[in-house]
């Protein structure tokens, strides 16, 4: 066992854990966070996208030990403390960006770190951004207009 | 009083979104209880042998094992198979766990319990099979001949069904007709991938035998019947469908572990956990497609269809899951299309190979079906030298707003056909396009542009019960729906369709609002629960709205029935002088004299004061059993440029144009029709289950099988705005689940065809890879297909991996 720190969604949590633990499985089944998906075991799907210091990563790929000291942040930080949607969320919702929901999460997480690369993509660019998460449900086109119009929303909220 | 625009045909945003997009939906894997072990199945590293021993003492003495389970541990009864097609099937019979023989990669022949999750996992890995390998086969036509390795040496041969149509007209057109067409097409299997994989939780108290699943599956109802034998009790079972991640077929069938979870939580007394692997999932869950069809289409010389004829040889797999030889079947009342020939044939043997079973894929046979037609009609347009939206147009049945019987033997519900290949041409540009296409051929030019045209009918609506009594499938087709309308003025819906992922509980509480003069937001729908919701046949084939939908329509009729006896009591009127106008019963001449739904809720309620005889409490429950099976429609257009130099085949527009009737919500319409094409663009031109000579599956994960993503997945324009109403239902719904992966894939192959065919391209297979491509661009201009080497396939970007 190995102890670490880190920071998930502002709080700070001191683990002891076997080397080999996934991230992902320490933030669902340790911290109780569920809002993160496990949806294959090859790093290709992306439903398990978090935010680590605040760029996009596959919590699948990570050993929890290897974000020791580090800052995490999940699907259930994405929206204000008040419960204000993330202006992502608002999109997803009002262009029915999501279906059943499974790879929203990542795909939430993905395009929060994306817009902060890339304030005012190209739809094309949208696209690339998006190769590392896979949806099942949408064909996508609603999920790369909901980004695009998230990220007018936030450069207009700037001005 | 104001006058209310009708919420039905509205583009109302989704009310499940709110729990999805900040993470707190219950997936069953987000599901935990107190005691909870956690189970682990051991596949096997064969795909044909006979097992001669398990050993299991080391696993059993790893950490945190509970125990290990073989076949002849646990003594279970078969999984259920309710789609005995013929009278005389053979049945290749399925064991929760497999005692004797291991017959695919995904045959597990033990279970680890532990406490842990990678505790279970480990100590499965111990487990030992001693087994003497077999010669395996998984190639169907191999499969089905003299001599070939047998899976069930019981069942004597690898074909276990052969099902005939009968077929309709003279058949003899097929040699006599001026024009005739025969070609045969491949269809690989497909595997299906939910983002979210298969998983449940298996819990209950011992002491009353009372025992509930919760399981990531389409069908709660249906497991709910078919696995009470596991605890020896229907009434004692529940079984709940959580927020559930997709499902496109593969979650509609019961499973070894669903069984197997149940079995264990019994016999350990503790709840047991499983969440399949995503490489599980590739070996473990359903496959779809895997077909190959000889077609014979009968035309004179101007193209007008005579008779269209097809034999088909299916996939099976290893065993028969729940439906596995229904899926071709289901196929065999859609081959005429949308077209009006005077003779049909459609047949097809099923053959079990040591592969994965197959059961429904989105679509569910109807694709497999529309591909051929529509692969067929274009070979005939080439054959008689005209356009293939000509083609397709002289052979639409003309237009029917009533129930007309067709060729297959079956009544469409309603149809209008030429419309929508207006439509489509029209906003597609088919003319401009043509004349590009002229002058990019003209100019040899690289990158050389193709079109594609497709027309389909569909059947959906599953489905009328005494239809599917006489296919000999065990259940029956209806659905439910119960009403309570609350003194609060709330509306609760149970119904019995179960939704992964389509919005139901949007859709549905627009078609309450309607009915009951109340908001959206003030109905909530219950589903996915049969102790919540018990009266339900599930969410598959397209038949929710067209059958549970239609259940909320009948529903909400005994509501107003009583609700205005009510009414009339009250106001002190006869029934008679009662008429519901904008959202309330109100008196003929005196329209202020009103009673809505909420107000005559709360007198149902308090029942201080009803009439004689009407029970206390507003709510009704209506079970809907449709007359006929319901038929959308419509036209797609696919343009591609294709390298001629790579075989890179992009798409550049996609056009569908879908007829499914009245349209509940757009927006949500709009939805399906992206997610259908998507999916059938990455059968046509990415996705291909590949398995070795010996029989391994070497598309194994994400990795190798090729999900497309938003690359390659191209911007779509749809058109749902033709809603001819269906002839079979109240709702005039005929349902838009599957309609884009029915249409697609041959639309996207026939438009790379069409790229090529001046080189003399007739046939570029599926998937159309850059590789099958390029080779067929070779062999048409110089003979040789190329050097060989290398598997076929694309390489979409998220084989790449890594982070996001």
């Amino acid at each position: 066992m190995r102890q670490i720190s880190i920071t998930v969604n502002g709080a700070e949590h001191i683990l002891d854990l076997e080397p080999r633990e996934l991230l992902v499985y320490v933030l669902r089944e340790q911290l109780g966070l569920t809002g993160t998906n496990v949806g294959c075991d090859t790093s290709s799907c992306g439903a398990c996208t978090v935010l680590l210091d605040g760029e996009s990563v596959k919590s699948c790929t990570l050993l929890a030990v290897q974000v020791d000291g580090r800052e995490v942040t999940t699907i259930e930080a994405l929206a204000g403390a008040d419960g204000t949607l993330h202006p992502l969320q608002d999109a997803f919702h009002r262009h029915h960006g999501l279906q059943c929901g499974y790879c929203t999460p990542g795909m939430l997480m993905a395009a929060a770190s994306y817009l902060k690369e890339n304030p005012a993509p190209t739809e094309a660019e949208v696209r690339e951004s998006l190769e590392g998460n896979l949806c099942r449900c949408t064909g996508y086109q609603n999920i790369v207009e909901s980004i695009l119009d998230a990220a007018g929303q936030m450069s207009g909220a700037k001005a | 009083m104001v006058a209310t625009e009708p919420f039905v045909g509205r583009p109302v945003l989704r009310k499940e979104d709110p729990e999805l997009i900040t993470g707190e939906a219950q997936y069953v894997d987000n599901w935990t209880m107190p005691g909870m072990v956690w189970m682990a199945l051991v596949r096997p590293p064969y795909v044909h042998a006979t097992i001669d021993a398990i050993e299991t003492a080391e696993a059993a003495a790893m950490p945190g094992v509970v125990g290990v389970f073989t076949a002849a541990d646990l003594e279970l009864g078969a999984l259920p198979f309710v789609w005995p097609i013929t009278e005389d099937i053979k049945v290749p019979v399925r064991y929760p766990l497999t005692g004797d023989k291991i017959r695919f990669a995904g045959d597990a022949v033990a279970v680890v319990v532990a406490e842990r999750r990678e505790q279970a996992i480990d100590a499965a890995e111990l487990v030992s099979i001693t087994a003497t390998e077999l010669p395996a086969v998984t190639d169907i036509e191999k499969a089905a001949a003299d001599g070939a390795p047998l899976l069930h040496d019981e069942l004597g041969t690898n074909v276990t069904v052969h099902w005939v149509h009968g077929g309709a007209g003279d058949q003899s057109v097929f040699e006599t007709a001026p024009v005739i067409v025969t070609e045969r097409y491949v269809q690989p299997r497909l595997i299906p991938n939910a983002i979210e994989p298969r998983g449940c939780l298996a819990y209950g108290v011992p002491a009353m035998n009372e025992w509930t699943l919760v399981s990531a599956t389409q069908i709660p109802h249906i497991v709910k019947v078919t696995l009470s034998g596991v605890i020896g009790s229907e009434k004692n079972l529940r079984v709940i469908a959580p927020d559930v991640g997709g499902g496109f077929g593969s979650k509609l069938n019961v499973y070894a572990e669903e069984a197997l979870a149940l079995a264990l939580a019994k016999r350990l007394g503790r709840p047991v956990k499983w969440i399949e692997e995503r490489s599980e999932n590739y070996v473990a869950t359903t496959h779809g497609r895997g077909v190959l069809h000889d077609v014979t289409l009968a035309a004179d010389e101007q193209g007008k269809l005579i008779g269209m004829k097809f034999v088909e040889l299916a996939d099976m797999g290893a065993y028969y899951q729940l439906l596995t030889p229904g899926i071709p079947e289901l196929g065999g009342w859609v081959y005429m299309g949308p077209y009006d020939p005077q003779s049909y044939w459609y047949e097809f043997r099923g053959v079990v190979t040591n592969a994965t079973p197959t059961d429904a894929y989105r679509g569910a046979g109807r694709p497999e079906a529309t591909y051929v037609i529509e692969r067929a009609m274009d070979v005939l347009a080439r054959k008689v030298g005209k356009d293939p939206a000509e083609v397709r147009r002289i052979n639409l049945h003309a237009p029917f707003l009533e129930a007309t019987p067709f060729i297959c033997g079956l009544s469409v519900d309603s149809g209008n056909f030429e419309p929508l290949l207006d439509k489509a041409l029209e906003l597609v540009g088919y003319e401009q396009l043509r004349k590009e296409q002229a002058a990019r051929r003209d100019a040899g030019d690289v990158r050389q542009l193709g079109i594609g045209v497709t027309t389909y009918i569909e059947m959906c609506g599953l489905a009328p019960s005494n239809i599917l009594g006489a296919l000999r499938y065990a259940a029956g087709g209806w659905d439910g729906a119960t009403i309570e309308c609350l003194p609060s003025g709330e509306v609760i819906l149970k119904t019995g369709t179960s939704p992964h992922g389509q919005g139901h509980d949007t859709a549905w509480s627009q078609i309450v609002a309607d009915g009951l003069g109340v908001d959206p937001d003030k109905v909530t729908v219950l589903h996915g629960d049969t102790q919540v919701s018990p009266l339900g046949m599930d969410t598959y084939g397209s038949r929710s709205v067209s059958v549970g939908g239609v259940a909320i329509l009948f529903a909400m009729e005994k509501i107003k029935e009583k609700a205005r006896t009510i009414a009339a009591h009250e106001l002190e009127v006869s029934e008679d002088d009662l008429a519901w106008a904008d959202g309330a019963y109100r008196v003929s001449g005196a329209p202020d004299k009103a009673r809505t739904i909420p107000e005559i809720a709360v007198s149902a309620w308090h029942a201080h004061a009803l009439p004689d005889g009407v029970e206390p409490h507003l709510n009704a429950t209506a079970v809907y059993d449709p007359k006929n099976f319901t038929w959308p429609a419509g036209a797609h257009v696919c343009v591609v440029e294709v390298d001629t130099e790579t075989g890179a085949a992009d798409i550049i527009q996609y056009i569908a144009v879908d007829d499914c009737g009245t349209v509940i919500n757009p927006m949500i319409v709009e939805g399906q029709v992206h997610g259908g094409v998507a999916q059938g663009i990455a059968e046509a031109l990415y996705e291909e289950a590949i398995y070795d000579e010996v029989g391994n599956l070497t598309t194994s994960s994400m990795s190798q099988y090729l999900i497309p993503s938003a690359v390659e997945i191209p911007h779509m324009t749809t058109d749902n705005s033709q809603e001819t109403p269906s002839s079979t239902n109240p709702l005039g719904v005929k349902g838009i689940g599957e309609a884009g992966t029915i249409a697609s894939p041959p639309t996207v192959i026939n438009a790379v065809v069409d790229a090529l065919s001046h080189l003399g391209v007739t046939e570029v297979g599926k998937p159309a890879s850059p590789e099958r491509v390029w080779r067929a661009i070779q062999e048409a201009t110089t003979g040789s297909p190329g050097v060989s080497g290398g598997l076929g396939g694309a390489t979409p970007a998220q084989q790449e991996g890594g982070t996001a």
